[in-house]
């Protein structure tokens, strides 16, 4: 069953991202990474991550692709002002290192195989919580001091008047 | 039952189509998303690495980028409201204030 | 459900592994706390209390001393390499605040948004300098990096500035998701990201056949590339340099680089050796290329500030070059120099900030002719730290960049060294044309009139070129300190 549906929401993650960086609206782009974001959340549940999907979906799909869509909402860049995008040799030789780089990295995980130990429960709610506040307490701590400080800046750029 | 290579492979694909979206794209909104899409690879990666290996790491590796991805999208929208305020545009080329 | 045991001594040694970061986040909050509280006219009390916090830290650093106390399961150890670094981030970021007592109304700074961003990347620098965990190294490096794209911006009513702000951030952010990947790859090769186990795994080329981990190392590699502006990766470095407030900038070319080459030298010197016929020749190629350009690149520019930016990416280029002669030697050199470094380039920029009107047109080199003589003791700062930056003795400039070839040469680098010291014969042309306009440029029309320092300015300007000329004459006892950092590294 699993070979299925990842091909299936592999293809879907896949087809999401491609839609992201081809689309000429900013919105259709936003939507496109929402489906794709759903997409690996299903991977993340194949892989019995199941605190991890939700989060996913929560936070990633939820409030971070919200925020974009307010954003592009509040600027509100009329059809014709949006950029006008042209191919150049620099912009080609980036996609041509791009595909490179993918090829490489297909190749380097072909043979890859990991210790085959059980799946056991290392996505449960209570796995991952157990290890966020044990061996990874410290991460768990700067990662507060990282969004006070991203609520502070943020404040600091976007508003009025400081 | 598969193997990681295929879940590290598909992780590849997306992290380098967000490349390719940064590099290749002028809008800096949709630069901004492509970034979150290469994130959103390597998160494949972690998630499932960790759970082939039965190990929590990758998960809580994971856990920790979607924290930064939601810190950095907060940051750089901001950014751009900024910058749309000054200039009324987002496209990266047309800052040329500061040579690229 | 699991119950999580309580271990007092465990939690007792987190808290002291973790005791400066914990002083300076503190100081952050009251910070923010205090500004709501404090009348316009009382805000320069922010400041001070700013610079309170990083001294105690500063203090706390050396209570806690070289001995090693591993924190909160080895995501942290607080050692004598991160004690050296702790110092170098944290003396940079005390001149820069102690600039700031004087300078902020001017500059429009004076917010404890400000000081509280400026605490915040500290703290994340300290984290990064000291993690053993490659995720301890990530968190750090985003919260050092979150508050410093703010802190470029922070004058947002200059296109200058918001534009260095975005650019910054896009590569940023960029470099930061290759770094990531990296550590995802090693993390699939290895099944861990604890940097000790990884060195125990790599040691005697272990894993030198794994492509994954090669590969993950490249990319590693590419992410503090970013970070520190080697190149191909120094694009953003000028434009953020100059947009940023000028504080900023001192304190972004000081403190940052440091704390990235701090993480650098730590991945470095552990596990390059296992993998260094693959990275060796790359590091090498990076040193060359990154001093070449920047050197050339700074060449043309009339912007000081501009010049200075250019000068740094060269400068990461020299500090490469510890890096690839890769043994002890080497890595003590790159350490010593990246102190002096923090200290010249921060007195630099700080006399610059007094002579220059204002952002922007303030800093073109014409502004400064005539300087030198009507104002002799700004212009005889200026030379000093121009001249340490150019390499040229009595300095400590000098002294680094000469512990810095001479173990390349040591190595067997004959060519990276002698490409090194052809650089830096290079690099006294720009460095001396800014001389040469301050003291035999005739003004056109009236010479500018520099800003009177403060007392709290003119004490940072002094204390820089007091280290900046010790150095250069005693290094004995730093240059034993940076040994024995790197020593209790490799313990």
């Amino acid at each position: 069953m699993e070979p299925i549906l990842f091909t299936l929401f592999g293809a879907i993650a896949v087809g999401g991202a491609l839609l992201v960086v081809t689309r000429k609206n900013p919105m259709s782009a936003a939507l496109s990474l929402i489906m794709s974001l759903f997409a690996v959340a299903a991977l993340f549940v194949l892989r019995q991550a199941h605190f991890l999907a939700a989060i996913q979906v929560i936070v990633y799909a939820g409030a971070v692709v919200v925020l974009f869509i307010f954003v592009i909402m509040l600027i509100n860049v009329p059809e014709n002002r949006l950029p006008i995008e042209k191919p150049t040799v620099y912009r080609l030789l980036g996609v041509v290192a791009a595909g490179l780089l993918m090829i490489e990295g297909g190749l380097a995980s072909r043979n890859f195989s990991a210790p085959a130990t059980a799946v056991g429960e290392v996505g449960s709610v209570e796995a991952v919580g157990h290890a966020l506040f044990t061996d990874y307490l410290f991460a768990f701590e700067v990662t507060s001091v990282l969004l006070l400080a991203a609520v502070v800046g943020a404040t600091v750029l976007a508003k009025k008047k400081i | 039952m598969m193997g990681p290579s295929a879940y590290l492979i598909l992780s590849g694909i997306l992290f380098a189509i967000g490349a390719i979206g940064v590099v290749a794209r002028k809008n800096a909104l949709i630069i901004l998303m492509s970034v979150e899409l290469m994130l959103n690879g390597v998160n494949v990666a972690f998630v499932a690495v960790g759970s082939y290996m039965g190990d929590p790491t990758g998960g809580i590796f994971a856990f920790m980028v979607m924290t930064v991805a939601a810190a950095e999208a907060a940051v750089g929208l901001s950014i751009l409201i900024a910058i749309y305020r000054l200039k009324e545009t987002i496209d990266i080329t047309e800052l040329s204030v500061l040579k690229w | 459900m699991i119950a999580i045991p309580f271990d007092s001594s465990q939690v007792m040694q987190g808290i002291a592994s973790i005791a400066p970061e914990a002083i300076l986040v503190c100081t952050a909050i009251t910070v923010l706390m205090a500004d709501l509280f404090l009348a316009e006219d009382g805000k320069w009390l922010l400041c001070w209390l700013s610079l309170a916090g990083v001294l105690a830290a500063l203090g706390e650093v050396y209570l806690l001393g070289s001995s090693r106390i591993v924190g909160f399961s080895g995501m942290i150890t607080s050692d004598g390499f991160g004690m050296f670094f702790s110092t170098v981030v944290l003396s940079a970021c005390a001149l820069v605040l102690l600039m700031a007592t004087g300078w902020s109304e001017r500059a429009g700074t004076q917010k404890g948004e400000f000081y509280s961003l400026i605490l915040m990347s500290t703290t994340g620098m300290l984290i990064m300098a000291k993690g053993t965990d490659l995720m301890t190294i990530f968190l750090g490096l985003e919260t050092l990096s979150i508050p410093i794209y703010v802190l470029v911006g922070f004058q947002r009513s200059r296109m200058t500035a918001i534009e260095g702000a975005l650019k910054y951030f896009l590569l940023g952010a960029f470099g930061a998701a290759f770094m990531l990947y990296g550590m995802a790859l090693i993390y699939a090769a290895t099944g861990t990201t604890k940097i000790p186990v990884l060195v125990y795994m790599s040691v005697g080329g272990g894993m030198a056949g794994s492509s994954l981990f090669l590969a993950g190392m490249g990319l590693l590699l590419v992410g503090f590339a970013f970070k520190v502006s080697l190149f191909p990766f120094h694009m953003w470095t000028p434009d953020a340099y100059e947009g940023a407030p000028t504080l900023v900038t001192a304190f972004m070319s000081a403190a940052v680089k440091a704390a990235a080459f701090a993480a650098l030298v730590r991945v470095a010197m552990l596990l390059f050796p296992g993998v260094s016929p693959a990275i060796g020749p790359v590091l090498w190629v990076l040193a060359v290329l990154t001093m070449t350009v920047g050197n050339i690149s700074a060449l043309g520019q009339n912007n000081v500030k501009r010049i200075l930016a250019y000068s740094s990416i060269a400068h990461a280029g020299y500090i490469m070059v510890g890096l690839v002669a890769g043994d002890l030697l080497g890595s003590q050199a790159a350490l010593f120099y990246l102190l002096v470094y923090a200290f010249m380039n921060i007195g630099a920029f700080g006399v610059l900030m007094l002579i220059s009107q204002k952002e922007d047109d303030g800093y073109d080199i014409h502004n400064l002719r005539g300087i030198g003589f009507k104002y002799p003791v700004l212009g005889a700062l200026l030379t000093l730290f121009l001249v340490s930056l150019a390499g040229i003795p009595p300095t400590g400039g000098f002294i680094g960049k000469f512990y810095l070839f001479s173990a390349a040469v040591k190595n067997g680098y004959i060519w990276l060294a002698i490409l090194g010291v052809l650089n830096s014969a290079a690099s006294i042309y720009y460095y001396l044309r800014i001389v040469v306009y301050m003291y035999f440029m005739t003004p056109e029309g009236e010479v500018v009139t520099p800003h009177t320092p403060p007392f709290g300015y003119a004490l940072a300007l002094c204390a820089c070129a007091a280290v900046v000329l010790v150095l250069g004459m005693i290094p004995g006892a730093v240059l034993t300190m940076a040994e024995q950092s790197v020593l209790s590294l490799l313990m």
